[in-house]
């Protein structure tokens, strides 16, 4: 039976949220649910879209014991609950769910220190590629080329922030990336990061129709097309060395193309496909560099 | 050349104008609601005039890197709200010490912490006097329109600037999103000031010196004069020093500079105070409340005058000295629970009664709620 048959136990994020129609973070959390089964898990979150979706009791609060706490607050108030519910002899599982402003910007000391001290955590960063809580502003998850409320005219000129190499450079026992359009693949990391013990990483591309502007209906055919483009590596590393690449892209410009025409935040910098195109060889050609090194 | 008949603008965006009206060439901030207008305009306004707009990491490298370009010779400026100016308080101390310009502004919200996001709040008054740790001078200004945040931030530039320290423009988030009418003055219309450089040669500059206005002239860094800047205190040269004469002048004129500026500094606006008997004191979008319950009571025929802050910190206390003999209850209208009363009941030292009209749920503070505290007195 397949795992997407199953209807799980327990919602984590109850219906009546208030996030936006097609919000990955929806698909991402509910994903999480069918993952975490009947383990206890505790939830951290910190000022993001999905400290806003919570909304007021008892509409759709979380179902697991939540921690909202400060932007910055994410990995440090997760090795507090982490570390008690050890010694108190606890079968939980700390999870820490921070959008990438909270990961990859001011939250990033926390993450770094979290990780190289390899507490008993899973974080989960869902990646929407902007401030989406505060209306739209740009992150260093934004990509280059796509325009937010206070990128410069023209767009972002700055490339992605590779968190995947900075999570494997902490060494941390397990790191993979997550796509909610791989539904099997996505079930198969939560739980084995769910399961695994020390710091674990999970990236999510999280479709954000309300700032990428493009259809709620569309959020699945964008990862998708991600992945296939190889823009978003489908992957996995092991102690920071073994990386595994899960579903091998083919790297059609079509679908890259596709991918910027669907949004409109890509528009106004015009950015051409060839140009991210390049970017992405150049990434690949990096990864499968560090997969031959450490076979 | 702006037109002269006017323009609908926000609060926030009329801390941008009055920004790059003062000379303000770069901006680093993060966003948070509400203060997120003034950087999303910062964001195309001051690329097109040659300025820096950045985004940063955090509030804490958002304040980093304004004292960094301060110190490179750039007028900079950052906004934030509430959580972001707690991350801020560390680096706010850095620049007093380090006699640093700069210009914070802090469109207010309900806190504690996330509070209630985002309605309106004058909760960090304290905050914005004593958050950093340690005794220290600061300058704090606010506004309750949109024509005088535009003044204010010009303002908050010039005493930046003229006192070398950094300026807190604290507004709230009622003003902050207000749109009105103002007419932007055109160019050399409102002064604006500029630090004062040295001028002597390199080898006989001394950054902390004192000076006939408490003030040293401030070299950037690319100037070709040498620099030690650091939080630890410091002798006239910049280098940490614990010899006690040196920390008591180094310290004392960190103070002695402001206060020999304080009738500049302390701005007020008054109206109907010379025969009041009751004044209600207010400031920001409260005094907006107060103005309409002091003219509904002179319309009553009540004594009643308004007494507004356009400057915090440091308190204007001689402009409520100088109706110690005629006053008889000041009423502190504002929305916290009590910061400003309660330095007004400091001030009065029993030569007046002193009331309060409080808003402290992050509901905005109505002419009503004024004018039932009013009557009581004026009874």
């Amino acid at each position: 039976m397949s795992v997407m048959s199953e209807c799980p136990t327990r919602q984590i994020l109850n219906p009546g949220n208030s996030n936006c129609g097609g919000c990955g973070a929806t698909s991402g959390l509910s994903l999480l649910s069918r993952a975490v089964g009947e383990r206890n898990i505790q939830i951290v979150i910190p000022a993001c879209c999905s400290a806003v979706a919570a909304g007021l009791f008892p509409n759709s609060v979380y179902g697991v014991p939540a921690l909202m706490t400060t932007f910055a607050a994410t990995a440090s108030g997760a090795t507090g609950l982490s570390v008690v519910a050890k010694l108190n002899g606890e079968d939980t599982r700390v999870v820490c769910w921070a959008g990438d402003g909270g990961t990859y910007d001011i939250g990033m000391a926390t993450l770094s220190a979290a990780a190289e001290r390899n507490e008993d955590i899973l974080y989960i960063c869902y990646d929407n590629e902007i401030y989406g809580n505060t209306g739209g502003q740009r992150s260093s998850a934004t990509p280059h080329g796509a325009t937010t409320t206070n990128t410069p005219p023209g767009g972002k000129v700055e490339v992605k922030k590779d968190i995947m190499e900075i999570m494997a450079a902490h060494r941390v026992p397990y790191a993979a990336t997550v796509s909610i359009a791989h539904q099997e693949d996505a079930i198969r990391k939560m739980r084995y990061a769910l399961d695994a013990r020390g710091f674990r990483f999970l990236h999510l591309l999280s479709p954000c129709p309300t700032g990428w502007k493009s259809e709620p209906s569309l959020g699945l055919e964008l990862v998708r097309l991600a992945v296939r483009s190889g823009l978003f590596p489908l992957m996995e590393i092991f102690e920071g060395k073994r990386r595994v690449v899960n579903v091998e892209p083919d790297f059609s410009q079509e679908a890259l193309a596709r991918y910027l025409n669907l949004q409109r935040r890509f528009k106004k910098s015009g950015i051409e496909p060839e140009t991210l195109a390049s970017e992405i060889e150049e990434h690949w050609s990096a990864l499968r560099a560090k997969i031959r090194c450490f076979k | 050349m702006k037109k002269k008949n006017g323009q609908l603008l926000q609060g926030n965006e009329a801390v941008v104008e009055g920004a790059l009206y003062a000379g303000c060439s770069f901006y680093a901030g993060y966003p948070i609601t509400p203060s997120t207008e003034i950087a999303e305009v910062l964001s195309i306004k001051l690329p097109e005039r040659g300025g820096t707009f950045i985004q940063m990491e955090d509030e804490i490298a958002s304040i980093g890197a304004c004292l960094g370009a301060s110190l490179a010779g750039a007028k900079s400026m950052t906004a934030t709200s509430g959580p972001g100016f707690s991350l801020m308080q560390e680096l706010i101390g850095y620049g007093v010490i380090s006699e640093i310009p700069m210009v914070l502004v802090n469109v207010m919200r309900f806190g504690p912490s996330t509070g209630l996001p985002t309605s309106p709040s004058q909760g960090d008054v304290m905050q914005a006097r004593w958050g950093t740790h340690g005794d220290h001078p600061i300058i704090v200004l606010t506004a309750d329109s949109v024509p005088e945040t535009f003044e204010m931030t010009v303002k908050a530039f010039n005493f930046s600037e003229k006192y070398r320290i950094p300026v807190i423009l604290l507004l709230d988030e009622v003003v902050g999103h207000m749109r009105e009418k103002i007419v932007l003055p055109a160019e050399g219309e409102v002064k604006v000031v500029d630090r004062l450089k040295p001028e002597m040669p390199p080898e006989w500059y001394a950054p902390y010196a004192d000076t006939n206005t408490g003030v040293p002239p401030m070299a950037a860094f690319g100037d070709g004069y040498r620099h030690h800047v650091t939080g630890l205190v410091h002798d006239a040269q910049g280098f940490p020093t614990a010899k006690p004469e040196e920390v008591i002048s180094g310290m004392d004129r960190l103070f002695s500079k402001i206060s020999r500026g304080f009738s500049e500094v302390c701005l007020t606006e008054e109206l109907y105070c010379e025969d009041a008997k009751t004044i209600i004191l207010s400031y920001g979008s409260a005094a907006r409340s107060a103005r309409d319950a002091v003219e509904t009571l002179r319309a009553d025929g009540e004594k009643v005058g308004l007494l507004k802050l356009k400057t915090l910190w440091p308190f204007p206390k001689a402009a409520l000295e100088k109706y110690a003999n005629s006053v008889e209850t000041i009423i502190v209208a504002e929305m916290n629970r009590g910061q400003i009363y309660r330095e007004v009941w400091r001030v009065a030292r029993g030569r007046w009664q002193v009331g309060k009209a409080l808003a402290p749920y992050g509901n905005m503070l109505t002419p009503e709620m004024i004018l039932d505290v009013a009557r009581k007195v004026t009874k």
